[in-house]
């Protein structure tokens, strides 16, 4: 996927969620670190250009929350959770940028639940690259990638990557 | 960003500049975690945390309880009084047994300068030293950094005067680790007979003008003074000390005006500092404790959050997801 296919794709997430949310009315949106929080930045700037108003934004850390912490090698970097608004009785559109296994979401909305208890939770994701071990499934996808599970994913965005936009499906390196 | 390798967390002068700076950042991220209704994340379920406190002590205990307790570990409090220790078990002993109930993590207490590394060499789980004798006091001296840090956005530069009871102050040793790695200037300012000999080695400045110190420094920390030491003879009275080098609002009339006061507590008021200053708008006391439970969720975090496992996975953001 090229930039201008990502920008389409954002662009058409954003006129999805307003459709189906009917408007930006109790609307929050609700990134995950660290390329979902820039997508969601993006998504509430379209939705921005198309109702004129931008949706309260969230920022969540889902490391504290993953059931790979025992065995993860390293520390993973805890960073800081920003939800600045009350979730309850919000639609929250929770915003990542690849779904795989499932298991961040699973995360995700663990980590949610314990701000309040909001109206409801939709998935807006990016790339759906398939493989879930878990059942979830997104309500808004930018574009799907049948992968095989070996492959990685690479979704490169200016903002966190210092690079032109694009997504990459590569060959994972085998290692030893 | 450096990783985090240790096992154990015995003393600030162990730490590099990095791993310093690491506990401050996770610490960051932490706070939050207080500020919620629902005051817990699942980072450290399943894990136990024991603490072991030869010593007294309310904000230390209170805090590590509540920083394991907000990351879902279990704890449980083991004091001198209330164990077999009254009844003349060995420290190694106790802390044998505790480890052979299976437990990640002690957190020790004691008036024993090198206790708790004692306890760390001969066991398997983690230790955090919670303060051992005049030695150490790791936690405090990282919540006193994070403090300053938060209200000053720095550490680099800044001056810094320790007053008080040098010659017995754990916490005197771990700050002034902590804050001349992180490149603050630390002078050291108390009475003669308290002031431990040669410390100038340590890259510090002595001097025994409390109104030069008040005037030139960003951040004092005030120690506590033990109203034993009158008895040992290191003082003249309490009330002449609290004369000479008691801070109170007249003698921070020449500071600066964004100074901080830090105390670790529990504060003698009307000895060290008085209560217009310890209530007054220089005090960061209360902050310093709301910021400990921060700083010992990043320490719990960070050595146990995770273990390290050679043929681990290596994980990638977009790929766990």
């Amino acid at each position: 996927m090229d930039k201008e296919a990502i920008r389409r794709a954002i662009m058409r997430i954003a006129h999805e969620i307003v459709e189906k949310n009917k408007g930006t009315e109790e609307l929050c949106l609700v990134g995950i670190r660290t390329r979902g929080v820039t997508l969601a930045q993006r998504i509430n700037a379209c939705i921005e250009s198309i109702e004129g108003g931008r949706a309260p934004l969230g920022i969540l850390d889902i490391t504290l929350y993953r059931d790979d912490l025992a065995d993860t090698r390293g520390k993973p970097v805890v960073h800081e959770t920003q939800i600045d608004f009350d979730i309850t009785g919000k639609k929250i559109v929770l915003i990542d940028d690849v779904l795989f296994t499932g298991r961040t979401i699973r995360a995700a909305l663990d980590a949610l639940v314990d701000f309040g208890r909001p109206a409801s939770i939709q998935l807006a994701v990016l790339i759906d690259r398939g493989h879930r071990e878990l059942p979830i499934r997104a309500d808004f996808v930018g574009k799907n990638i049948p992968t095989s599970p070996s492959q990685n994913v690479k979704v490169v965005l200016s903002e966190s990557d210092n690079a032109e936009d694009e997504v990459l499906v590569e060959n994972a390196e085998k290692k030893s | 960003m450096t990783e985090w390798t240790r096992h154990d967390l015995l003393n600030i002068r162990d730490l590099s500049r990095e791993e310093i700076e690491l506990v401050l950042e996770t610490a960051k991220s932490f706070q939050e975690v207080s500020r919620r209704d629902v005051k817990k994340v699942p980072a450290l379920r399943g894990k136990t945390v024991v603490l072991l406190f030869f010593e007294p002590s309310t904000r230390t205990r209170i805090s590590f309880e509540l920083a394991a307790k907000r990351l879902s570990a279990d704890t449980l409090s083991v004091t001198a009084g209330g164990s077999s220790v009254s009844k003349g078990e060995s420290l190694l002993d106790t802390a044998k047994n505790i480890e052979a109930m299976n437990v990640d993590l002690i957190v020790v207490r004691h008036a024993a300068s090198g206790a708790p590394k004692i306890i760390a060499d001969a066991l398997g789980p983690s230790v955090i030293n919670a303060g051992d004798g005049c030695q150490a006091h790791p936690t405090q001296a990282l919540l006193d950094l994070f403090t300053v840090k938060e209200r000053l956005g720095r550490i680099e530069g800044l001056k810094v005067g320790i007053i008080g009871d040098i010659l017995h102050s754990r916490v005197a040793r771990s700050n002034l680790w902590g804050f001349t790695k992180l490149g603050a200037k630390v002078t050291l300012c108390g009475p003669p007979t308290l002031m431990p000999r040669d410390v100038e080695q340590l890259g510090v400045r002595v001097t025994y003008d409390l109104k030069e110190v008040v005037a030139q420094s960003d951040v004092l920390m005030v120690l506590r003074l033990q109203k034993e030491r009158q008895q040992d003879k290191y003082l003249p009275s309490i009330r002449e000390y609290a004369r000479l080098f008691g801070i109170n609002k007249e003698k921070l009339k020449s500071a600066k005006k964004e100074l901080l006061v830090l105390h670790p507590g529990p504060i003698n008021r009307g000895v060290e500092i008085s209560a217009d200053v310890a209530d007054g708008e220089h005090s960061v006391i209360l902050e310093q404790v709301t910021n400990g439970v921060a700083v010992r969720m990043a320490v719990l975090y960070l050595l146990l959050g995770t273990k390290s496992k050679a043929d681990g996975e290596e994980k990638d953001g977009s790929a766990v997801s």
